[in-house]
């Protein structure tokens, strides 16, 4: 039997449409990609990484302060949110039934869903108004809410995929519980873990709406976290909608900078670690 | 007999009980610290309620000088650049979405699935950055002439376009938004059964009828979660939005006039507020983001559960 010519063509076109939506969809990536080499590239310079700014109207300077910030305030954010994020996953996943796993789940299901924005203003609201004044501290508080229902999130999923059986033959050996969950289901699945808490540590170094009234940003290099603190994405907010061709050039870089760090921070933690390898660990083929 | 009683460790019925207890402990400080964070935004904003009531919603005028405060233009900027965002971004993703789980082979549907994933991946301030630079010049010189020509008619597309406005926003936001609506919609997709499919396929239907018959109907319910889903990452979108849309207080007809979202009047005055009442009321219209994004994302996250929920129990 042959296909009438319309069913033909209109199946043709749909697949058409379908490969023009994809590479509509790729286009934008791939642009902001050539943006920023060519106009990020061509300003980056050793400079840029060794030295603060300087000030308005000399021209040189780089943003070592913003990059020491970010590492720093996104150390201090991972420090408080992936132990109690870890906890709350495995909570989830080994014993969660009950109304407090339930209120959890949904916590974390409206945590994810909080603009970023919205976290920025509670941290201020608990952090500088109490100490009445811009704090890193207030804004790695910020960049741990951000973080902590991500590594849930993640530990929960991951830790699901062990099957039952490693768990009851933990439990067969005559461990208790609290050692089987330790010593063979977060040891075993260690490597996947870490994948979540890089995903979720590359998420937080982006941040920028959660870090502008929290720890507001600085034009030097500090290291007191009650004070106020520079990072890369408020310092590339604050260069590019300034009026200066050369702030401008130093917000390029900098979001080059960012833009290599947070893609490769989520390239290797899919490439390194993958959850199939987990299965493979555990179950394996006799 | 009491000296070995003492030298045995405690028993592991009472080490579990610890450690069960320490993990309830935590989940219970996640919890609170998000009642915490609710009562903190009620708690801060309550000034500016009492100062205006309900009519802080439907009053149109902002203007922090002679602390006179309405968010009107701001739920505004920010409906109408999400609807704007999920137009633009619906149709091309859900395609997305099709062309990975039912044309492309295995290994190339992982490639544009993990570049489909890395858009999500580039830090907001990134689209903002590119968004000044590169796509309002091109908003300005390109697509605003060209819309003009065709639809200028309407009064959606009149007026004077400085390339930065409601038309740039909403490019960037859907640009953001399409990683959101591809992904859950690929989960919908594979939840379709297999059978139907093969059903249609018997029948002598070509691919096309049979992706509408056999995948587009059944999972409509769940594509309508995945654009709700993708409409709540619109809503509380801020930094890129913040540096494209003009961050003017208006309501107007045209798309390409300068406005103003909930989220980005709050990244450019939070930090100089002056007054109390304008730090309550900026609280304010964090705590009706707050609320708006919570309500969509329940929504979205009930449809999109109930498509899945046959598929997840392995």
């Amino acid at each position: 039997m042959k296909l009438s010519k319309k069913r033909v063509i209109k199946n043709q076109l749909f697949r058409g449409t379908l490969i023009l939506s994809s590479l509509i969809v790729i286009m934008p990536l791939i642009l902001i990609f050539v943006f920023l080499l060519q106009k990020g590239s061509t300003s980056l310079s050793l400079d840029f990484f060794l030295n603060d700014p300087k000030p308005v109207g000399e021209v040189g300077g780089g943003m070592r302060h913003a990059i020491i910030g970010t590492l720093m305030m996104v150390a201090l954010g991972s420090f408080i949110a992936v132990p109690v994020g870890t906890l709350c996953g495995v909570y989830l996943s080994e014993y969660g039934k009950g109304k407090i796993a339930q209120s959890l789940r949904f916590t974390i299901d409206l945590l994810t869903g909080v603009p970023s924005i919205v976290v920025g203003i509670f941290s201020y609201l608990i952090f500088v108004v109490s100490f009445k004044s811009f704090s890193a501290l207030a804004g790695a508080f910020a960049l741990s809410i951000i973080i902590l229902p991500i590594v849930t999130r993640t530990t929960e999923e991951i830790l699901k995929l062990i099957p039952r059986h490693v768990r009851e033959a933990g439990l067969a050996l005559g461990l208790p519980r609290w050692r089987v969950i330790w010593n063979i289901i977060l040891r075993g699945s260690r490597n996947s873990l870490t994948t979540g808490v890089i995903l979720a540590i590359s998420r937080a170094a982006g941040e920028t709406a959660p870090l502008l009234f929290t720890a507001f940003g600085s034009m030097y290099l500090s290291f007191q976290v009650t004070g106020p603190m520079a990072s890369l994405p408020v310092q590339i907010y604050n260069y590019a909608i300034s009026p200066y061709k050369d702030w401008q050039q130093q917000a390029w870089a900098g979001s080059f900078t960012l833009i290599i760090i947070v893609l490769g921070l989520n390239l290797s933690a899919k490439f390194l670690f993958n959850t199939k390898k987990l299965k493979k660990f555990f179950v394996r083929k006799s | 007999m009491k000296l070995l009683k003492d030298f045995r460790p405690s028993s592991p019925s009472y080490q579990d009980k610890m450690a069960y207890t320490t993990l309830r402990f935590f989940s219970l400080v996640v919890i609170v610290l998000l009642l915490i964070m609710i009562g903190q935004l009620f708690f801060a904003s309550r000034e500016a309620f009492n100062e205006f009531g309900f009519a802080f919603i439907t009053d149109d005028f902002w203007n922090p000088i002679d602390d006179e405060f309405g968010a009107l233009p701001f739920i505004f900027g920010t409906v109408v650049t999400s609807l704007l965002a999920l137009l633009i971004a619906g149709p091309v993703s859900v395609s997305v979405a099709l062309y990975i789980t039912e044309y492309l082979p295995k290994s190339l549907s992982n490639i544009l699935g993990t570049f489909v994933e890395l858009i999500a991946a580039v830090p907001s301030i990134i689209f903002g950055l590119w968004g000044l630079y590169y796509l309002a010049p091109f908003v300005k010189d390109t697509v605003t002439p060209a819309l003009k020509s065709t639809l200028g008619f309407l009064p959606l597309f009149q007026g004077p376009s400085f390339g930065i406005g409601i038309l740039t926003a909403s490019i960037i936001l859907a640009i953001m938004i399409i990683p959101t609506i591809t992904s859950v919609a690929r989960e919908v997709f594979r939840s379709v059964s297999i059978l139907h499919k093969e059903a249609a396929l018997g029948l002598g239907a070509t691919k096309f009828e049979m992706i509408k018959i056999a995948v587009l109907k059944p999972s409509f319910s769940g594509i309508v979660g995945a654009l709700v889903l993708g409409l709540g990452r619109a809503l509380g979108e801020t930094m890129a939005v913040a540096m494209v849309i003009g961050n003017t207080p208006q309501i107007s007809k045209s798309i390409f006039a300068p406005a103003s979202t909930m989220a980005s009047v709050m990244a450019n005055e939070y930090a100089e507020a002056e007054s109390d009442l304008h730090l309550s009321a900026l609280c304010l219209v964090g705590l009706l983001l707050f609320v708006v994004t919570f309500v969509v994302n329940l929504i979205a996250r009930t449809i999109v559960w109930r498509q899945t929920k046959g598929r997840s129990k392995k």
